[in-house]
């Protein structure tokens, strides 16, 4: 009874966290990626309607300065947020309790033909005469494909996951193509090779590897993997995906050494000596015999081993740079879902545009991970069935 | 923290604060049986190593004064300051327009402290043979117009940009200074910590950062800023900063409700005092005078 009820309540809860992390994710694209309460304003006469996301933002960082570039009339773009409204009024016209402030904006506005104004819904005054721009939603597709990632940026944030996705993807995947080799061959070195002494000392050395803290490995990371990284390959800079790939490698390979060796330790002894006896030599025997029979304990260490890579967040976070460009090469600095999520979250807004995206990152890392463990389910499956 | 972004989730901050400081009050009262005042401070994670060691210092020769300090970024802050959740709100950046109609609409009148200053070093690797930029050109390195070293006067070797992540007030206060509020670029390496940055500029040659004064050490290279188009070049120390010379400076606050003064008024004064100034210039933060 209390086995059941234990168990039962683990489901649950597992249930509850991914129904909470899908609502809050799926949240950020019922809202415009202009901030709440907050509008963008041009003069009446301008002929622009709509705005994407990606053109706001360019307008705001002065690279694009003339509304014929948009397709509108010849005119200088005139910038106006609301703390620049006491360049153009002094507090006595705007009065004591800022009363005055919405007819001032409106002001402003209307006699500045090129202008675009930024300020809160609260101070458009009740007979506004320039023209709000609409803001388009984020779609799941913008917000996947998207390639910029700017979710503080004013005044509309960019929520384009693309590089996130991608560089987390990459690190893993560097991780994984360093640690697998490296793991099997240790397993089978300690499982059929090493003496007894010599697993008796080196296992609890590599047990003791999976108990490091990971900040711990950041920081050696930082400090002696990035400068390495760097030499070896004459770059500009050390902090790249491949010193996230080997950090997070040497992380992964105690959980991969050690389970994998435990399987291989239980290939039953009656098998190995049938195939010494029938004359194979010992390598033959651990390729034909022992690593066969311990596949599906090497894939489950493989499994977690990545999922752990995937997963990883401080140590990541030290050493590969974060900057959030689309990967192409693992020698370039990338940005990781979940170094995204632990850097940024402790400062977004609760509830806010940023937030809910910060979640929806959450429950792409999920999917990502599902779908590896569903991957490795059905191989294991299918291997066993071979075997039996 | 001088996130406009904070500002707009007022209510949410606000629900979520009210919460927050319900609990505070009730540690605070636990854990000071024997005070007969408490203060609660917060706001600014910049202020907050400040903040903390001066109330500690404070409420060891004081006992009849006790402080409870909470970081979250000035803009919460602001916001509990405007519920009335905290006495003391700790500022890394001036009122903005839309605070001050916010408190004049809560008719709430505030007092501003300035209790320290703090000033950016713009830092390079040692072996950058460049020693000075004007604004203008740290604005094309960060937003990525300029992207080598020869550009501006140095080797032939590629600008390796360092940021702090985009949730430091910082990160923030650069942006609006030093970047004329234009975007970071996107290839801008963003690291989690200002010891971070230290370190990786100091072991990576091309590379460009900036950090608190306090965290200039050895290892790396400040840069002399000229804010008027090269004309004059400042290197940063608490000397240029204090005398305002050094542009990339800012006072961090400490506001109040006027209505609330006689009950802060300990602490305020002590972060004025010299003890208090001391303590300033031991976090390494720049003192008053």
């Amino acid at each position: 009874m209390i086995l059941m009820l234990s168990s039962a309540s683990t489901s649950i809860t597992v249930i509850l966290i991914v129904f909470f992390l899908f609502v809050e994710g799926i949240g950020v694209f019922s809202k415009k990626p202009i901030e709440e309460g907050f509008l963008l304003a041009v003069h009446p006469s301008n002929t622009i309607q709509k705005l994407e996301p990606t053109q706001i933002k360019d307008i705001f960082d002065k690279k694009i300065t003339n509304w014929s570039a948009l397709g509108g009339k010849n005119e200088p773009i005139v910038l106006f947020r609301t703390e620049d409204i006491t360049e153009f009024y002094s507090e006595e016209e705007l009065g004591e309790n800022f009363e005055h402030f919405p007819a001032k904006i409106d002001e402003y506005i209307t006699r500045t033909p090129g202008v675009i104004a930024f300020f809160s819904d609260k101070y458009k005054s009740k007979d506004f005469h320039g023209k709000e721009l609409d803001v388009n939603k984020i779609t799941v597709y913008k917000f996947l494909s998207g390639e910029e990632w700017f979710p503080t940026a004013q005044p509309v944030a960019q929520m384009g996951v693309k590089p996130l996705i991608l560089g987390t993807l990459w690190v893993s995947f560097g991780a994984i193509l360093i640690a697998l080799p490296i793991g099997l061959a240790a397993a089978i070195y300690l499982s059929e090779i090493a003496r007894k002494r010599t697993r008796n000392i080196l296992k609890p050395l590599i047990e003791l590897l999976a108990g490091i803290p990971s900040v711990v490995y950041g920081f050696f990371g930082l400090v002696v993997i990035v400068p390495l990284v760097q030499d070896v390959f004459n770059l500009p800079v050390g902090e790249t995906g491949l010193a996230g790939s080997i950090v997070l490698a040497i992380m992964a390979l105690p959980t991969i050494i050690t389970i994998s060796e435990d399987a291989m330790s239980n290939t039953p002894r009656a098998m190995k000596e049938a195939s010494l006896a029938l004359g194979a030599s010992q390598w033959q025997t651990i390729y034909k015999v022992v690593v066969p029979y311990s596949a599906s304990g090497i894939t489950a260490g493989a499994i977690l081993g990545i999922g752990r890579a995937i997963g990883e967040t401080m140590a990541v976070l030290m050493v590969t740079g974060n900057a959030a460009v689309i990967p192409n090469t693992l020698l370039a600095p990338v940005r990781t879902i979940p170094a995204t999520i632990a850097a940024e979250l402790g400062e977004a807004a609760s509830g806010g545009m940023h937030y809910k995206a910060l979640f929806a990152l959450g429950c792409i890392l999920f999917l990502i991970t599902f779908c590896i463990n569903m991957l490795v389910e059905l191989v294991t499956n299918r291997n066993s069935h071979k075997k039996h | 923290m001088t996130k406009k972004a904070l500002f707009l989730m007022l209510p949410l901050i606000g629900m979520l604060s009210c919460g927050k400081g319900k609990n505070e009050e009730g540690a605070t009262t636990a854990e000071t049986t024997s005070a007969t005042t408490t203060v609660t401070i917060k706001g600014s994670d910049t202020v907050l190593p400040l903040a903390q060691k001066e109330s500690e210092e404070m409420m060891k020769t004081n006992k009849e004064v006790s402080v409870t300090v909470v970081g979250g970024g000035t803009g919460v802050g602001m916001t509990a300051l405007l519920e009335g959740t905290t006495d003391i709100a700790m500022a890394s950046r001036d009122l903005k327009t839309e605070e001050k109609l916010k408190f004049s609409e809560a008719k709430k009148e505030i007092e501003i402290v300035t209790i320290a200053f703090d000033a950016l070093a713009v830092i390079v690797n040692p072996a950058n043979k460049v020693g000075q930029l004007t604004r203008e050109q740290i604005e094309k390195i960060y937003t990525g117009e300029i992207k080598n070293w020869k550009e501006v006067g140095g080797a032939d070797e590629k600008i390796v940009a360092y940021s702090r992540e985009s949730s430091s007030g910082t990160y923030e206060f650069f942006k609006e200074e030093v970047l004329d509020k234009k975007n970071y670029a996107t290839d801008i390496l963003s690291m989690p910590a200002t010891g971070a940055i230290v370190q990786a500029v100091g072991q990576t040659k091309g590379a460009i950062g900036y950090v608190g004064l306090a965290y200039e050490t050895k290892e790396v290279k400040p840069i002399s800023v000229s804010y008027d188009q090269g004309k004059t070049f400042v290197t940063p120390s608490i000397a240029s900063a204090k005398d305002k010379t050094y542009p990339i400076a800012r006072p961090l606050f400490y506001m109040y409700d006027k209505a609330n003064a006689a009950k802060v008024k300990a602490v305020v004064d002590y972060a004025l005092s010299p003890e208090g100034q001391k303590v300033v210039s031991e976090i390494g933060y720049i003192p008053l005078n």
